[in-house]
C-alpha cells in the first residue's frame, strides 16, 4: 500500500536524522536488536524506564542544587546515574552533557552545575520528544499493516 | 522405547545492578544466549541468593542445592556493597570462590580494572554492555572444570596502593570518577562494617 511505504520512508528518514544529529547512538540500535517476537515491546519498555528515571533525577538534581550548602557528592551521584541510564539507551547528547556536569561537580562550581542542569533538562526533553515521535511512527506503520524497517 | 532427555539444565547467571534499566538490559542480553537469569539490585541480595547466610558477619554458609549459579555478573558502582566488595566476598568464601565473576562499569579507570582482575574477576566490561561482551562469557560458563589460563596472570603496574592512579590522560573521555574511587578506598577499609 502506498500509505505503508510512505510511512516506512518517513520512519527511515527520521531515524537516520536522529543518528546524524547525535540524538541517538549505536546503543539504541543494540536495543532494537534485542527486540523480537518474544519481546516485542522491549525498546519501548526500556525507554519508558529511562523517562521515569530521568524525571526523578532531574527533580533530585534541582533540589540538591537549591540547598543552602550544596552536597556536590550527592549531585555527582545523581549525574552519574543519569549518565549511565542515558548511555544505556543511546541518548548520546544527554550523556555528553552529563560528562561536563560531572566535571563541574568535581570543581564544586555551582554556576557550571546550574547551567548543566538546564542543558541536560533541555537535551532530555528533546530526545524524549524525538523518541515519542519515533514510537508513534512505528505504531502508524504497524496499524497500516506494515512492518518496521530494520535500520542497519 | 527410547526417550531423548535433555539433561543439560540451562546455565544460570546471577546479575547484580542497582539500575533498573541496566538490570533489564543485562537480563535480556543474557537471555538471548539462552542463559537462565536471576537479577538482583544489591550485593547483599546477591550474597543471600548465593546462600551466604548471616551476611553481616559472613560466618555461616548454608548452600541450597536447588540454587546453582554458574556465573555472577555485577555492576561496580552500587550503594552499600560495591561490585568489588561482592567479588571479594565471593572469592573469600570456600564454597563460592570457584564461581566466575564479571564486573561491569560505566567508568573507564585502569586502576579500577586492574584491581578487579587482580582480585579474581574474569572479565571487566565497560558499559553499555553489548552482545559481543556477553559472547565472551561462553568459556566461563562451560560445565567443564574451569581452566586457569596464562592470560589471567595480571601484570602488576606499580600497584603500590595504586588506587589514586587514574591518570585520566590517554584515551579517557574526561570522565572523572575520582570521588567514587575515594569512596571505594574508604569502603574497602571498613569492609566488614555493613549497614544493619
Amino acid at each position: 500500500m502506498a500509505a505503508v511505504s510512505q510511512l516506512q520512508r518517513q520512519f527511515i528518514e527520521y531515524t537516520t536524522s536522529l543518528y546524524n544529529e547525535g540524538y541517538l547512538d549505536d546503543q539504541f540500535t543494540q536495543l532494537q536488536k534485542l527486540q523480537d517476537e518474544s519481546n516485542p515491546e522491549f525498546v519501548v519498555e526500556v525507554v519508558s524506564l529511562f523517562f521515569e528515571d530521568s524525571e526523578k533525577l532531574l527533580n533530585n538534581l534541582a533540589t540538591a542544587l537549591q540547598q543552602k550548602i550544596v552536597d556536590y557528592k550527592q549531585v555527582d551521584s545523581h549525574v552519574h546515574q543519569f549518565k549511565g541510564s542515558s548511555s544505556s539507551i543511546g541518548a548520546q547528547r544527554v550523556t555528553n552533557v552529563c560528562v561536563h556536569f560531572r566535571n563541574y561537580c568535581e570543581e564544586k562550581n555551582l554556576d557550571g552545575c546550574l547551567r548543566c542542569l538546564q542543558q541536560v533538562k533541555h537535551e532530555y526533553i528533546l530526545v524524549r520528544n524525538k523518541l515519542e515521535t519515533l514510537f508513534r511512527l512505528e505504531q502508524q506503520i504497524v496499524q497500516a499493516g506494515g512492518s518496521i524497517p530494520m535500520m542497519e | 522405547m527410547g526417550v531423548i532427555s535433555i539433561s543439560e539444565t540451562p546455565l544460570h547467571v546471577l546479575a547484580v545492578d542497582d539500575s533498573n534499566i541496566d538490570r533489564k538490559l543485562i537480563e535480556r542480553l543474557l537471555k538471548t544466549f539462552s542463559y537462565h537469569v536471576t537479577a538482583v539490585d544489591s550485593g547483599i541480595k546477591a550474597l543471600e541468593f548465593l546462600g551466604l547466610q548471616d551476611v553481616e558477619n559472613f560466618q555461616s554458609f548454608s548452600p541450597s542445592p536447588e540454587v546453582e549459579v554458574n556465573l555472577v555478573i555485577t555492576d561496580y558502582c552500587m550503594p552499600g556493597m560495591t561490585g568489588f566488595e561482592l567479588l571479594r566476598k565471593i572469592k573469600e568464601s570456600k564454597s563460592l570462590k570457584d564461581i566466575p565473576v564479571v564486573i561491569m562499569s560505566s567508568d573507564n579507570i585502569p586502576a579500577r580494572i586492574n584491581r578487579c582482575l587482580e582480585e579474581g574477576a574474569e572479565e571487566f566490561f565497560l558499559k553499555p554492555v553489548r552482545m559481543s561482551d556477553v559472547d565472551k562469557l561462553k568459556p566461563y560458563l562451560s560445565k567443564n572444570e574451569r581452566k586457569t589460563t596464562d592470560e589471567e596472570e595480571c601484570v602488576s603496574n606499580d600497584s603500590s596502593g595504586a588506587m589514586d592512579d587514574d591518570d585520566g590522560g590517554g584515551g579517557n573521555d574526561g570522565v572523572e570518577a575520582r570521588s567514587d574511587e575515594d569512596e571505594q578506598i574508604e569502603k574497602d577499609q571498613s569492609l566488614l562494617i555493613l549497614p544493619p
